[in-house]
């Protein structure tokens, strides 16, 4: 199931450039990207430090202007995004489940509804009994957790993730890949993340693209058809080692 | 068990502390109007409590002492939030904040109470003046520390301006701002009685005032009592704040 190959993109992204002013020069961040993703898909984007990857999540998000091209997306409202951070980024004097109610709370919804939401992915994301925890007693994996889950309480038409994994030890990251992939299959979001781990992107996206060093252009565009529900045991699979081995070779 | 051992240990030492007193001026046998004794300053206290005066000039000194803290506060935490926000404005603002500063409120205290008069408004302003630097500092480096991933997060979901500094920007500055707020507190009870003393028709400082020039000192320590007390009080609502903010 080739996604991209339909004509039903959530978001397209033209020719976007991205330039930085230092105090003398200008640091060129992204230089003519343009992709389109499409509506359930999840897309990665992998690229060595400095690709300018959280750059363009900046952007898709509105945090940062572009220095010109545009982020257009094709839905009647004003999308809602849900994004998750490098660092869990959570609220040090709000428990886990007033955390997690945020979003919620800045569109006003009512408080039994949102407490209902909450604890409803309180459950998925495997934090029961943690409700009333303040950030300060929760693991670096559980602290995570309560940002994927916040990310995606206000039901949002478009997920970012930056690097959400990468200050989880291993065994940690690679619980959270299944859980992740689990997530996302259930509720049927669009997703873009970036990261600089192979094995992430192909553990959990179904589109690759790769970008180079700055300033970041797009390199390589790879469908990744592995089978879902994804497994700990396809990455010795000769499919995954040729994937693998093409996205390696492209990263500079 | 261990907090209520300290609180032992709190309430022996100010129980120990009558006697020392009795004893000094047992030993010293120094006249009454230098140094009374612990009875001396009671009777005087009870003496002042019976007649209505005490409660009268306490309540007074409160007043201004609140009543300037507030808008010393108020006027900080505004000024400070816009200085944290602009660095502009803090350039333009802050030769004039720190100048204000080397000026000791007691040097200007006379100026205010001529401007403004002998009454209440000039107490007021004298503590809401010297309540304002502290709390200013506070807020100003409260609100510079809140974390910047955070705005990011607060504008991914659009929040409106309002949203972040109710959502984000108070609760993440309030332990700093309390801070600023609990060395305001002791400072405004200062401030009351530096413009008291210098002229007032009532007050604890013009009872100070009164006790000095009467040589009646058992009424200059009742005051004083008194003052460390009102001190406490509001020491106390800002640790109750606090409690009530901060987990």
């Amino acid at each position: 199931m080739r996604k991209s190959m339909l004509s039903n993109p959530a978001l397209v992204v033209k020719d976007l450039s991205v330039n930085f002013r230092d105090n003398h020069s200008t640091i060129h961040a992204l230089e003519n990207i343009s992709f389109n993703v499409q509506a359930r898909e999840f897309v990665c984007f992998l690229g060595p430090s400095g690709s300018g990857k959280t750059t363009l999540l900046r952007v898709i998000a509105n945090l940062i202007q572009p220095t010109s091209g545009a982020v257009e997306f094709t839905f009647d409202h004003q999308p809602k995004i849900g994004m998750v951070f490098q660092q869990p980024n959570l609220m040090a004097w709000r428990s886990v489940l007033e955390n997690i109610k945020l979003p919620l709370e800045l569109e006003n919804v009512d408080k039994d509804i949102a407490n209902q939401k909450a604890n409803e992915l309180i459950q998925l994301v495997g934090l029961k009994g943690f409700e009333n925890s303040l950030p300060r007693d929760l693991s670096g994996g559980m602290a995570q957790r309560v940002g994927i889950a916040r990310a995606l309480i206000h039901d949002p038409d478009l997920l970012l993730l930056d690097e959400p994994f990468a200050s989880l030890d291993a065994i940690t990251r690679e619980r959270m890949w299944m859980e992740l992939s689990n997530i996302c299959q259930a509720k049927q979001k669009t997703v873009v993340m970036v990261t600089h781990s192979i094995n992430e992107s192909l553990f959990l996206a179904d589109r690759v693209l790769v970008l180079t060093q700055r300033p970041g252009k797009i390199k390589l565009d790879v469908e990744v058809n592995l089978p879902r529900p994804r497994q700990e045991e396809m990455r010795y699979t000769n499919q995954f080692g040729e994937l693998a081995k093409k996205l390696r070779s492209a990263i500079e | 068990m261990k907090t209520s051992l300290s609180r032992l240990l709190t309430l022996l030492s100010i129980l120990l502390f009558i006697p020392l007193w009795e004893l000094i001026v047992r030993v010293s046998d120094l006249p009454k109007f230098i140094l009374p004794s612990p009875l001396d300053v009671w009777t005087r206290f009870i003496k002042a409590l019976n007649d209505g005066s005490l409660l009268f000039h306490t309540s007074i000194t409160f007043v201004e002492v609140l009543l300037g803290l507030l808008a010393g506060t108020l006027f900080a935490t505004i000024v400070g939030y816009m200085l944290a926000k602009s660095r502009t404005l803090e350039k333009i603002l802050s030769p004039y904040l720190v100048a204000s500063q080397a000026i000791p409120i007691v040097a200007i205290a006379p100026l205010l109470v001529i401007w403004l008069g002998d009454g209440i408004l000039s107490k007021v302003v004298i503590c809401a003046l010297i309540v304002f630097f502290p709390v200013l500092v506070n807020t100003i480096v409260g609100v510079r520390a809140v974390s910047i991933p955070l705005y990011d997060l607060m504008n991914s979901l659009r929040a409106t301006r309002l949203q972040i500094l109710f959502k984000l920007e108070i609760p993440a500055s309030l332990p700093v701002l309390l801070g600023g707020l609990r060395i305001g507190a002791t400072l405004s009870v200062i401030g009351a009685i530096v413009g008291e003393l210098v002229d007032a028709e009532q007050g604890l400082g013009f009872l100070l005032q009164l006790g000095d020039f009467q040589y009646d000192t058992s009424m200059v320590f009742v005051a004083v009592f008194m003052l460390i007390a009102l001190a406490l009080i509001l020491y106390g609502m800002v640790t109750l704040l606090e409690r009530k903010f901060i987990k």
